[in-house]
């Protein structure tokens, strides 16, 4: 083969060469070759774009089992602090002894869920190397473990006692675990808002001052919700703390909806800002619409509780998946960080 | 035992990612692909558990005369990207089983045998430095060549590094060394050369600095870092009002039921 028959692409001037790379750079396609770099046409490092709009932050790394793992700590966090006031007011024995189990499940899911989130499971343990004020995640983990303690004990001397009656070691079991878990019940509710609003990334931490309370109400509205599908739709108590949580929540929908901002705010728009909004309403507004309904209908429909129940526990769970995911999109936000207007 | 820092100079820099491939031989970091992000000559886009140290590749206007470019072609700027090493770091503050330690170097260090791979310290870090490696489970970063300063050398980027871009000595010669070069970048005519050095945000200054020419953001360098930690007395204070509020309702909801249930 001789060189005179290579195809050899002709540039003749400098100029030609100059415009591949300008209609590369504008259009991200050259049609004489048809080669599409990928990702074209691309940003240009600068001021405006931080660096090529590559994202500063990084993402968490955590997978699906953190924000059911928050829904279930709420959850669980709340009903030990029901169970253990409705025993200490003398309330319906039923009602403490759902309370607990509630509690108790939570305590073996939660760790359950934590360990398998981790990158090294095994390795669990080493979070009681030590204790770290200044973490919330070790405080959680010590929380955690207060709390898991605390409740298995209460549920399982609970039964004990009922079957087999009462005896010295089984009462001071019972009401030691009843403490305990009212105790780290009360942290553990609503931790799992420190946990996200002492981090890194702006969509939480903005709302450092908050979340604690917005989730710990969001658990209180999910315990309260599931004591009712255990049966418990006729008692007074839950309906006002259902009631309470409800108004609270459309209370904290109404402020994030109203907030005003001038970057793209995953808590309001896409698809974290759906999931947050559906999430609001199933906790704010409509369990607030059917308890006062069932109020007004002489405060006895067990129907409309048990839906006000089912939305309230779905708005729980709704709200924690929205608040992760934004947590995702917003260590995805490149101007944030880097303090860029648009 | 010296406080010691990196100095990375990205007037001297000549984007040969040496310090890349040195940081990997001597760490033993995974390969972390070949392709072009499309970025100019970046292929990782930014640091992460396989990529300590990465060289950014920032094109910016031509200039004419300077690095003696054509008045048709783009100029560009190269800085090697490192972990900061923070005075107040998030990771370090984050980790809940004490695997992340200050050394005495001063570096932030994260022991890989402790490490349970919580992820926590990647959603601390305010420079997206720290990762989890998704196949190892464990978080990975720069560990400021820890093993080789403990025995009196320097880390592996900066021996490597063929410009001495990459500096590395006690941090505040370095300070000193830094504010000097950029005087004189400036008194050359480099009027936008300027040093990166976050003192006075609540990171409360780095052990990795940086010179770089124009404003430090188009290198992805955050005009104002914060170690979350400031956040933590706003959010514990609610969780106390949140406790607060579900134990006082709690205790009234159900005396306000014992009257009734009693009668």
């Amino acid at each position: 083969m001789t060189a005179s028959r290579l195809q050899l692409p002709v540039v003749d001037k400098e100029q030609r060469l100059i415009e591949i790379r300008r209609e590369a750079e504008d259009r991200g396609r050259i049609d004489s070759r048809g080669i599409r770099p990928a990702g074209a046409p691309f940003p240009r490092a600068s001021v405006e774009t931080g660096y090529y709009g590559i994202p500063l932050l990084k993402r968490p790394s955590w997978t699906w089992e953190i924000p059911l793992y928050f829904f279930v700590g709420g959850a669980a966090g709340a009903s030990a602090v029901i169970g253990a006031i409705a025993s200490y007011t003398g309330a319906d024995r039923r009602l403490v002894r759902h309370a607990r189990w509630i509690a108790a499940a939570g305590s073996v899911l939660s760790p359950a869920l934590l360990i398998s989130d981790l990158g090294r499971p095994s390795r669990f343990l080493n979070m009681l190397r030590v204790f770290k004020a200044q973490s919330p995640m070790s405080v959680g983990v010590w929380t955690l473990l207060g709390f898991s303690g605390g409740s298995v004990a209460a549920a399982f001397a609970g039964s004990m006692r009922e079957r087999y009656g009462e005896s010295l070691p089984i009462r001071i079991l019972e009401n030691a675990g009843e403490a305990a878990s009212l105790l780290f019940g009360l942290p553990f509710s609503n931790y799992t808002g420190v946990l996200i609003g002492a981090t890194a990334i702006p969509a939480w931490n903005e709302n450092a001052g908050e979340l604690p309370i917005h989730f710990g109400m969001s658990g209180l509205a999910a315990s309260v919700g599931l004591l009712e599908l255990m049966g418990h739709r006729r008692s007074r108590a839950l309906q006002m703390l259902g009631l309470g949580a409800a108004v609270f929540e459309c209370w904290e929908g109404w402020r994030l909806e109203s907030r005003k901002s001038s970057a793209p705010e995953p808590l309001q728009h896409g698809s974290s800002g759906g999931i947050i909004r559906a999430g609001g309403i199933l906790s704010g507004p409509l369990p607030l619409a059917l308890r006062s309904a069932s109020m007004l209908s002489g405060g006895n429909s067990t129907a409309l509780r048990k839906w006000a129940a089912i939305s309230a526990i779905a708005g729980s769970l709704l709200t924690r998946i929205g608040w992760i995911h934004a947590g995702h999109v917003s260590a995805q936000d490149w101007r944030e960080p880097l303090r860029i207007r648009e | 035992m010296a406080v010691t820092a990196f100095l990375t100079d990205s007037t001297l820099c000549i984007g040969c990612k040496a310090c890349e491939v040195a940081c990997k031989e001597w760490n033993g970091v995974s390969e972390d692909g070949l392709d072009w992000s499309g970025f100019s000559y970046d292929n990782t886009g930014a640091v992460g558990h396989s990529t300590w140290r990465h060289v950014k590749f920032v094109e910016n206007a031509p200039e004419p005369g300077f690095g003696g470019n054509a008045a048709e072609l783009n100029s560009w700027s190269f800085s090697s990207d490192v972990c900061k090493h923070c005075e107040n770091a998030g990771c370090l503050e984050a980790c809940p089983t004490g695997a992340i330690v200050r050394t005495e170097f001063g570096g932030v260090f994260v022991q890989p045998d402790i490490c349970n791979g919580c992820g926590y310290c990647v959603v601390a870090c305010p420079f997206g430095v720290v990762e989890r490696n998704p196949d190892d489970g464990r978080a990975f970063k720069c560990t400021f060549c820890y093993d080789r300063q403990k025995v009196g050398l320097k880390p592996a980027c900066a021996k490597a590094c063929p410009t001495e871009s990459i500096k590395f000595g006690e941090i505040e010669t370095l300070r000193a060394d830094a504010r000097a070069r950029v005087e004189e970048l400036q008194q050359r005519g480099m009027d936008d050369a300027n040093l990166y050095d976050p003192t006075e945000t609540s990171v409360g200054g780095t052990h990795a600095m940086f010179i770089v020419r124009g404003d430090a953001r188009a290198y992805n360098l955050p005009p104002k870092p914060e170690v979350p930690t400031i956040y933590l007395k706003k959010a514990w204070t609610a969780s106390a009002i949140g406790a607060a509020v579900l134990l006082g309702g709690t205790l009234a909801a159900f005396l306000a039921e014992r009257p009734r249930s009693r009668r």
